[in-house]
């Protein structure tokens, strides 16, 4: 196992466990928000909850593009042969 | 589900066509919605069955949301974002069979429904509004967004195909570590919440689809609006 498989796991890791803090901590504002517009109008929650899921599908992007380049890093590394 | 996520090996080839798994599995998928499709729209009659009913009861929530998300009659676009949704919803819960993996956990699959997608924005955008009111809404709201709206239209159209890859992808993956590291029990729930997912992505999906078609229509589409269904 030479050092650039080293750095390569050791950046997959740090890639997801960094990036999921920032997408984590947005969709919990993002349903905070939403729980407190539904409890004060509960009759437009049909239309809060489609918009928060379509909201909540946007913002998971950043952390699926973090899972991504950790795929990458692991399993298409163009530095390793 | 072990192996790297990014590859696919080939089984057969036919003629010149490679044929790999997920292939296999998507005719097998398009072949059972055709199929089971045609045999329950076989005799629909005025007063419903209970088979024609659940049907039914499927489509309009489909058209209700459509409505709601586009704001003008769902018509046109049903049969797209309809087939689109249960498509994927069968693809993401087919690991339901054992031995068989989610078409929608390789990359070539979800890529080729975002081409779809893609492809839909510009069809529908220059069905409703011609040529010319298309193009010139890539230049909304003023010109100088005209660079950012252009690389957005890709950029969405990727991150589609991402979001579905990377989402049953991490379910199968997940599951698959479970499994090998503890037996029987332990990937149970996970196996629940994947079936959640599945099911979530299909939606997100399917309304983001929408969404984006919406937005290729413009703001002077016929606001043929149904009233607000609660």
């Amino acid at each position: 196992m030479n050092w650039i498989q080293i750095a390569s796991i050791l950046g997959a890791a740090f890639a997801v466990g960094v990036g999921a803090i920032g997408p984590g901590l947005g969709e919990g504002r993002a349903v905070a928000a939403a729980m407190d517009a539904i409890a004060r109008q509960p009759e437009s929650a049909n239309t809060l909850s489609r918009t928060l899921f379509i909201g909540l599908a946007m913002i998971e992007t950043m952390a699926i593009y973090c899972l991504v380049i950790a795929l990458l890093l692991l399993f298409a590394n163009p530095f390793v042969h | 589900m072990m192996g790297s996520p990014l590859r696919n090996p080939v089984l057969f080839t036919l003629g010149p066509v490679p044929i790999t798994e997920p292939v296999i599995v998507t005719w097998g998928i398009m072949g059972v919605l055709v199929i089971g499709a045609h045999l329950l729209t076989r005799r629909l009659v005025l007063v419903p069955s209970f088979r024609q009913a659940a049907l039914e009861l499927v489509i309009d929530a489909i058209a209700t949301q459509i409505r709601d998300t586009i704001r003008a009659d769902p018509a046109p676009f049903l049969p797209l974002i309809g087939t689109l949704f249960l498509f994927i919803l069968t693809a993401n819960w087919s690991w339901l069979v054992p031995g068989i993996e989610p078409p929608t956990a390789h990359l070539e699959t979800d890529a080729a429904l975002a081409l779809v997608v893609f492809a839909a924005i510009f069809w529908f955008g220059i069905r409703m509004r011609g040529w010319r009111g298309f193009l010139a809404g890539f230049a909304e709201p003023t010109l100088v967004m005209l660079p950012l709206n252009v690389v957005e239209t890709f950029t969405r159209t990727f991150s589609l195909l991402v979001r579905l890859f990377g989402n049953v992808m991490a379910g199968a993956f997940m599951i698959g570590l479970a499994l090998s590291l503890a037996g029987l029990l332990v990937p149970i729930p996970l196996m629940a919440l994947d079936l959640l997912t599945g099911a979530i992505q299909a939606y997100i999906f399917s309304m983001l689809a929408t969404v984006f078609i919406a937005g290729a229509l413009g703001e002077d589409r016929s606001l043929a609006t149904k009233g607000k269904s609660a």
